[in-house]
């Protein structure tokens, strides 16, 4: 197990690596002199050379990249261009936000998926299989942002019976926070449900022929038993970790979601940054993801041998 | 004895004229759902052809005495809120969907396809090294890596395009390096190579042709993906500019007036949901035909 987990992090090592290179070049793809295309409408000499300063953009190339990755280590990723506030404290600020968004939206996910999943595997063929293979198309393929816009439609202005924007800490009240949240987790949890759906069928399908699953059967257990107690239990333990891979679907739909709502959390904070020509805030936001997205899967990886002995070295 | 006089039995004359091509094709058309597909998807592509000669209006012609008029026998699809016709907007914003949902795929294959070749087929520190860069633009996920990049290149739909075809590069290299790293113990690739054949012609043409099945599924599947990904940077205004139709940015108008003209978001999401639903049935049926082993 130790050794399992010294290779996973020497692997993790080079991916940061080509992860911090990556989002350092996005700034070489800004055309013409980048300090005045950060600068924008702002044409002041001083703002010009501070941003020159800060981004060492008379420096070399490779030269620049070293002062933002010694800053990156040191959890410095620069100063917001707009709101002269540092990127980690606005990233700190609006994370919490997403967490509640995203935690609700993967628990709606399980909810809806999950028993969906199972039910179309143990009814395979039936008019229920049917009925959960449409489900999980019509997830996979409607866009959140349009789905996001009907519910309002139809839960805020025709119905009066959610709030169509805005957001309520939990901490404050958590019932208007609930009722803030609820519509946009399940329009964030939708896709991802549908995605649960197909893995957990397939996983059970595959279980339910398994000589273990006839055993159980041929011992006269109830089925009720047999899928709850042997199969179910085999057929999920994939599909757990799975929720951690699916953070990347979560947090681009965070985004979008976010956008829709009206929510200020972490989707919302790239986009603005993106309108604001904010580019350490963008370039802040990326790595951050992508650090959580690698740390993410090296859990997935660790919680699914601890949960499956035969994996254990 | 001659070949002429060799009996041809039917068994063999059905396995000759049956080729896996079109063993495929056959499989695929027994699919209703991939059929269905195929079918909504080529209305699509017809229909953002010909829309110069099939639109009732032009899409980016106002009228202020038809602001945010509902569905009628005029305007079937109604107004939208500087009085542009909807159904036509619709059909023109088919074109810079599909277009972008094919461009960018093919950006993604003109870049994957070749480091993947290259990484399976080369192995050692080419792959290492490649393997590693892909693994760090997966971390970054697709969407988030797409509005970073169109963010940087500036808004347009051209940009968009080649902000989603670059985030969707990693899913097609991983994948050929995958499929390379399948088929290249095969004996046919041991003869290529054994008559000193370069690794290039290997590559291209003995490898490539037999991986093809799994990336054709892929792309299929990626136009999907690559269409939804354009509308939202339209939506949020990096993709498509005014007043130039997309379905992206309609929705985005269409929520502004979601009180006074609910209509105006229908249509183009609906269309949307249409296209992505489309292709993936297509790609699942393709998967199903090509290999199938995944049944």
């Amino acid at each position: 197990m130790l050794n399992f987990l010294a290779r996973r992090i020497a692997q993790i090592i080079p991916t940061l690596f080509f992860v911090s290179v990556l989002i350092f070049s996005l700034q070489q793809l800004l055309p013409g002199d980048p300090a005045l295309v950060m600068a924008g409408e702002e044409r002041d000499p001083a703002v010009i050379e501070q941003i020159r300063q800060q981004y060492k953009l008379d420096q070399p190339i490779p030269v620049q990249y070293v002062y933002w990755l010694k800053g990156v280590l040191t959890g410095n990723f620069g100063e917001s261009l707009r709101s002269k506030m540092p990127v980690r404290e606005l990233i700190a600020q609006k994370l919490p936000v997403t967490l509640q968004l995203g935690s609700m939206a993967i628990l709606i996910a399980f909810l809806i998926g999950i028993p969906a999943g199972i039910v179309s595997a143990v009814k395979r063929g039936t008019v229920w299989d049917y009925g959960a293979n449409l489900f999980a198309l019509w997830g996979i393929s409607t866009p959140n942002f349009w789905l996001g816009i009907l519910m309002i439609f139809l839960f805020s202005i025709e119905l009066g019976w959610l709030p169509a924007s805005g957001y309520v800490p939990l901490s404050e009240n958590w019932r208007a926070s609930l009722a803030a949240t609820i519509m946009p987790a399940f329009v964030l949890g939708n896709a991802i449900s549908a995605i649960l759906m197909r893995h957990t069928r397939s996983a059970m399908l595959q279980v339910l022929e398994s000589d273990y699953v006839r055993t159980a059967r041929a011992k006269g257990l109830s089925e009720r038993s047999v899928i709850l107690k042997h199969a179910m239990r085999n057929a999920l333990t994939p599909i757990i970790t799975l929720g951690a891979l699916e953070l990347g679907t979560l947090l681009s739909g965070a985004v979008l979601t976010e956008q829709i709502f009206s929510i200020p959390g972490f989707g919302k904070l790239i986009v603005d940054a993106v309108f604001n020509r904010d580019y350490a805030v963008v370039q802040g936001v990326v790595l951050v993801t992508a650090t959580v997205y690698i740390t993410l899967n090296l859990v997935a990886d660790v919680a699914y041998i601890l949960v499956n002995p035969r994996l254990r070295g | 004895m001659t070949d002429a006089a060799l009996p041809v039995s039917p068994v063999t004359q059905a396995y000759e004229l049956d080729s896996p091509a079109r063993r495929a094709r056959r499989r695929l058309f027994k699919r209703k759902a991939a059929v269905f597909g195929l079918v909504a998807i080529t209305t699509f592509i017809a229909l953002a052809l010909l829309a110069p000669l099939i639109v009732p209006y032009d899409p980016i012609a106002t009228s202020w005495s038809l602001v945010r008029k509902p569905p009628t026998m005029s305007h079937w699809f109604g107004t939208d809120e500087l009085g542009r016709d909807i159904l036509s907007r619709v059909i023109y914003g088919a074109r810079a969907s599909l277009l972008a949902g094919l461009i960018s795929v093919a950006i993604a294959l003109g870049i994957g396809v070749p480091l993947g070749l290259l990484a399976g087929y080369r192995g050692g520190f080419t792959d290492a090294l490649i393997s590693r860069i892909t693994d760090a633009m997966l971390a970054c996920p697709f969407l988030i890596l797409a509005i970073a990049l169109a963010a940087f290149l500036g808004p347009s739909l051209t940009n968009a395009m080649i902000a989603i075809g670059i985030s969707a590069t990693p899913i097609f290299i991983r994948l050929t390096r995958g499929q390379v790293l399948n088929v290249k113990s095969e004996d046919y690739v041991e003869a290529a190579r054994a008559l000193g054949n370069p690794g290039w012609r290997i590559a291209f043409s003995h490898i490539l042709p037999n991986i093809m099945p799994a990336l054709l599924v892929q792309a299929t599947l990626s136009i999907a993906a690559a269409i939804i990904a354009e509308a939202a940077l339209s939506f949020l205004g990096l993709g498509q500019q005014p007043p130039a139709p997309s379905w992206g940015s309609m929705l985005n108008a269409a929520q502004r007036f979601l009180t006074q003209a609910p209509w105006m978001a229908i249509w183009p999401g609906l269309a949307i949901f249409l296209v992505v639903l489309s292709l993936n049935l297509l790609g699942d049926g393709l998967r199903d035909a090509l290999d199938p082993r995944q049944r």
